[in-house]
Formats: structure tokens, sequence, C-alpha cells
């Protein structure tokens, strides 16, 4: 009888302890990945229209010198920031050498902030406006810095040396690179500016604000330089998804990136052996004005073009990125995860009425191999209210044919 | 004797705070710090856990992510209130939220306003976003939501392009109250955690076995015995009233004596 007490005592201490051990262990893993110090260059026009004097009653220039000096108070220590300006030394009329007006002035460095401030103090609002170069040399300054790479571009007017479009600048460096975003900030922008910027933070996969006041602008700047202090914990690999799946690129477990032109389809090959899954997710960015309606369509199918399990989503308005995903376990053709790789098809269902062509849109592909999971067997336990009338009614009849029983057997005992 | 009982009390006592440990491990014994950014995409998704209290500016426009970690059996539910900007809007603002599981697949929520629209003249919007339950196992080609991480985006879905940048407030709440424990079989290997490394391009098939090496052997493996839930309550109750009736029937067939 003690016996049984302490065995129940036990089982119960160990199911909770159990289910104690076996919650932990799902998050305990998560990565922890070691990550580059993340880099920053702010961007600034210091173009003649910095000197209108409509922001609280000052000039868009002491404004954002303001801004500046306070966002460089409240760098966080990591990050490493450098400073560019546009426009900021030829007074001319010449187009063609006002254009070319862009230089560093604070090399991108962990911060020196009396430097910083210095040479933000000797800013004099001057010349042309050219954003397309002044993009191009900031993504040059920041070549080789770090794992991600954020420019801040800070601009109260549009673009004044087109061609290039800056926004078609910002795009061809966005495909060059693996990880450049560019964020935009309007001081006191007009319908033409927002446009202009909104096209290329979009392109970026960056973000737009406008700034009315000091205030606006001084947060908005923090808000940005905070972002970029906390960089995406993983640089993705470049990939190229191939046109069939004989000549797809095999991947391991781990986030690819791909460029992917609308109505395009991508092959990658992924080898997924029986007692293991695979587990894919993409997502495309919405890098450029599109139709309102759309989809992206990511399939796992034979070699030969059989189609195993699809993942898909759809949506309509604004977004910044639509994704997709599927689970194929191993286990469920295991001749086949023996034989063969499995082909991944990524597809998407744009309609862009405008720039539609080359570079094509963001690819964020992820890929992971894990085991594969049992298919449960039969509850050992059972639940509900029928489960005690069947199990009382058991118990009764049990008892009343145990009770039957023992008065035959004594019966029968005491005759004999 | 009274040592084991004492430690089978104390496995039930850590039992009901199991999933609040598991939902963030990394913050320890602290209170929970009030979290002040976003992410700004699936891979930057700023890590909340229940409970937080999480207060973002940002700008109209803005794409706002955010990750959250669920065990089987919780019911995550997300409430966000937004204080538009004050001046400057033009138009009705479409808000919102969705939620995506660990594969970026959406979840469909089965509560709260999914989508609201902001009137020019209101001042806020409160968006929410409850999900089914979390199901400990489900076959590869089904979407149920499973263990794993969870993001959350915010985001304005249709909105006048003047009003693009103005400066606005969120404020997000996440509740994971925990369901019906006995509702699922099975258990999911690994939950679905995006597994955030480089990739790699390969020329040769990798073997996956040496990726797991199979130590299990020497574990004393208690995978027969189920996880507590509600159904060990039922089974066990189930157990006790054959046992009365038992007695009860027996006691039938006594002789009367009188």
């Amino acid at each position: 009888m003690i016996h049984r007490k302490l065995s129940i005592v036990t089982a119960t201490g160990l199911i909770a302890a159990s289910a104690f051990l076996g919650a932990t262990p799902a998050h305990a893993d998560e990565p922890t990945p070691e990550t580059e110090p993340p880099v920053v260059e702010l961007v600034l026009d210091v173009s003649g229209s910095m000197k209108a004097a409509d922001i609280d009653g000052q000039t868009r220039m002491t404004v954002a010198k303001r801004a500046f000096n306070e966002v460089v108070d409240a760098l966080p220590e990591t990050t490493q920031l450098g400073i560019r300006v546009l426009g900021a030394t030829y007074g001319g009329d010449n187009k063609r050498l006002g254009c070319k007006d862009t230089q560093q002035i604070v090399a991108v460095g962990p911060v020196n902030r009396v430097a910083a401030k210095n040479a933000i103090a000797t800013l004099k609002p001057t010349g042309f406006t050219p954003i397309g170069l002044a993009l191009r040399e900031a993504a040059k300054d920041l070549e080789g810095t770090g794992s991600a790479r954020r420019i801040v571009l800070i601009t109260d007017g549009e673009d004044t040396c087109t061609p290039p479009d800056p926004c078609d600048v910002a795009r061809e460096l966005a495909a060059q690179g693996t990880d450049l975003v560019v964020d935009t900030l309007g001081l006191a922008p007009d319908e033409k500016t927002r446009k202009q910027l909104v096209c290329i933070s979009q392109a970026t996969g960056g973000t737009y604000a406008a700034a009315q006041s000091e205030e606006e602008l001084t947060d908005r700047i923090k808000q940005l330089v905070d972002r970029a202090a906390v960089p995406p914990p993983v640089t993705p690999a470049t990939v190229q998804g191939a046109k069939d799946c004989a000549s797809a690129p095999l991947l391991a477990a781990g986030v690819y990136t791909d460029r992917e032109l609308i109505g395009e389809h991508r092959f990658y090959r992924v080898s997924v052996d029986a007692g293991r899954e695979l587990r894919a997710s993409v997502s495309i960015a919405l890098d450029r004005p599109l139709n309102r309606d759309y989809g992206v369509l990511v399939k796992a199918a034979t070699v030969d073009g059989r189609e195993l399990v699809r993942g898909l989503d759809a949506g309509s308005g604004r977004a910044d990125v639509i994704s997709a995903g599927l689970r194929w376990s191993g286990d469920e053709e295991p001749a086949l995860a023996a034989t063969s790789d499995i082909c991944l098809v990524v597809s998407n269902s744009f309609a862009s009425s405008t720039a539609a062509g080359t570079p094509g849109m963001p690819v964020e592909l992820s890929i992971d191999l894990v085991a594969a999971s049992q298919a449960p067997d039969a509850p050992g336990l059972g639940r509900g209210w029928l489960l005690l009338f069947v199990l009382a009614i058991a118990g009764l009849v049990a008892g009343v044919l145990a009770g039957w029983l023992t008065r035959w057997w004594v019966a029968t005992w005491r005759e004999n | 004797m009274r040592k084991l009982l004492g430690l089978a009390v104390l496995g039930l006592i850590l039992l009901p705070t199991t999933p609040a440990l598991a939902a963030d491990p990394t913050d320890g014994p602290t209170p929970l710090q009030s979290i002040t950014s976003a992410g700004t995409s699936f891979l930057t998704a700023v890590t909340i856990a229940p409970e937080q209290q999480v207060k973002v500016s940002a700008v109209t426009g803005d794409y706002l992510y955010w990750q959250f970690p669920a065990t089987a059996g919780q019911r995550p539910e997300v409430t966000i209130d937004v204080t538009l900007p004050t001046s400057g809007r033009s138009g009705d603002h479409a808000w919102t939220v969705e939620v995506f599981d660990g594969l970026r697949r959406r979840q469909a929520c089965v509560g709260g306003e999914q989508s609201p629209v902001a009137k020019t003249s209101d001042t806020t919007v409160t968006l929410g976003c409850r999900l089914r339950q979390v199901r400990s196992w489900a076959e590869p080609w089904d979407g149920d939501p499973l263990p794993g991480t969870y993001y959350v985006r915010l985001s304005s879905t249709d909105l006048p392009e003047k009003d693009l940048g103005l400066p606005l407030d969120v404020a997000l709440s996440l509740k994971s109250p925990t369901g019906d424990t006995g509702a699922d079989q099975g258990e999911l290997a690994a939950p679905l955690v995006p597994n955030n490394q480089p990739g790699k391009l390969l020329t040769t098939p990798q073997p996956s076995a040496s990726a797991t090496p199979d130590d299990t052997s020497f574990d004393i493996s208690m995978d027969w015995l189920p996880d507590f839930s509600s159904r060990w309550v039922w089974t066990v109750t189930g157990g006790i009233i054959a046992a009365i009736t038992g007695l009860i029937g027996f006691s039938w067939t006594r002789r009367r004596r009188v």
C-alpha cells in the first residue's frame, strides 16, 4: 500500500519535471550570432534651398545643424557613423560642376563627437542637390564595413541633377549590395520631394518621414540611428535561382537573397534526407509601385516537376514584403528523399504599370533542415464526460460481477 | 516518503509558471524592461514577451515588426493602440495588424479588430489579433499555429500619399494565456524558429547524419509518458470513479441483513 502511494507520488513528480524540462529547450537554441558593428552614414543636403526660414521661424540649415548636434551627442557607443554633405561648396551656376558637389566630412568610424560637431558647424547652404551622386558615393563610403549598411538621407528639396534619377540609383545600389537600406527624411517637403524620397526609401526597403519641426527631425534621426544600432542577425548569402530544376543551385540551410522579375519563376534545389524536414520561407519585397493586388507562391516539387507541397499568400494595398512558407517531411516519401533532391520554385503574381524591368524585386529565401516530426499515435490518455461515464459503468458492472463471483465462490467453498 | 512528496509538490508548483519562463529565457530574474523600438523587417523584428510594455514612436507609412515565442497550448493575443498624428492628415487611414509564424506563413486572427479604418477625425485607433490555440503538432502541409517564433507586423495598408511620414505613437500589449492543454497529441521535433545563419551554396549534398549526433541511446527516455495535461486529470478521475462505482456494484450483490 505504501509502495503504491510512493510510486504515484514519484510519477506525478516526474510528469511535472518532464513538462518543465520539455518546455525550455524549445527556445534554448535560439541563435545568438556575433555581428559586426552597425554602420550608418548621414547624408545631408546643404543646397541653396536650405536657407529658407520656414521651420519654427528659423532656417532649415540652423535646425538641421542643431538636430545633428543632438543626435551626435545621443549616439550609441557601438555605432560607426559617417557624415556626407551635398551641395556644400560650389556656389556658381554651372550645372555640370554643381552636380559633382558632394564630400564626406566625417569618415565612417567610431564617433569623435567634437570633430563631428566642428565639421557640422562650418556648413553653409550653397549649391545644387545631386542626390543620386551623393547616394552612390555614400554607398562607396560604406563598402566593406559592417554587415548592415544604412544611409539616412536628409533633404529639403528634390534632386536638381536628374539624370540619373536618384530613385533608379537607389534601386541599382540595393541590387548591387546585399544589405543597403536608405532611410529618407524630408525637411518641410513639397509634393515632388516627398514622391522622390518615398520612391528612394521604397526601392531599398527603407523608411520615409517628414519633419515639420526641429523636434520631429531630432526624434526621427534618433529613431533611425537606434534602429541602425540593432543590425539584422544575419547577412543573407547572394544566390541566383535558375530557370529550371536541372541547373538550379543546391542550397544548404540558411538565409539567401536573390532578385526576381515580375512573372519570373526561380528554381533552387535542396537535398532532404528521409527523417529530415524541409522548411522554406520566401519573402518578396515590394520595392516599386505595383498594381493593387499581388501574390507570391513557393512550391516544393520533385526534379521532374511533380508538386509535393505549396505555400502561398496574396494581398492588396501598401505592403513592404509578402511572404509564404512551407514544410515538407522526407518521411512522407522516403524513397524520393533518398534518391533525389527537392526543387523549390518561387514565383509571383505582381503587375506593374511602370518600371517593371531589371533589377528584379528582392527575394529573401530562408531554408532550414530539421528532424522530421513523428505523426502521433492514438492518444494514450482520455478526456471528456463520455470517458468518465464509460469508466463508471464499467466499474459498476465489474463490481457487480465481482460480487456475484465472490458470493458463488463463498457458497461453493462452504458446501465443500 | 516526505521528501518525495515535497519534490512532487514542488514539481506541481513549478508547472504553472513554466510558460512564463519559457517565453523569455534571455530576460533572467529582472522584471521585464519596457521596449521602445520596433524592427523594420522580419530579420530585424524586436523580441517582446507577454505582459511586457511596448511603446514605440514611428511615422505613418512605417512597417513595424516584433516577434515573440509561443509554446503549445497558448492562445497569444496582441492588442495595439495607435495614437494618430494630430495634424496634417487629409483622409482615412486603413490599418492592419498581421501575425506570421516562424515560417512567415500568415496566421488567421480569430478575435480582435484586425483591419480598422481610422477616420480623419479619429485621434486613436485600436487593433487586435487573437490567434488560434498553438498546437503541439500538425501535419507538414497544414497551416495550423505551431510552437516557435511569431511575427507581428503593424502597417497602414491604405492612406493618402500626402499623409506619409507624420509622427505617431504605438503601444502594444501581448497576452499569452494557456488554453486547453489536453487538446492535442504529438510533438513537433523542432519548433518553428527561423534558422538565421548565412546561406551556403553546395556542390554535393551535405551528409545530414553528422549534424544530428545520435546520442539518445544513453538517455533514459520518458517519451512514452505524455506531458502533464488535462487528459491526466480526466483519466485519473475516471479511474477513481470506476473504483467507486465498482465498490457500489460489489455492495449491491451483498445479502442485506435486516
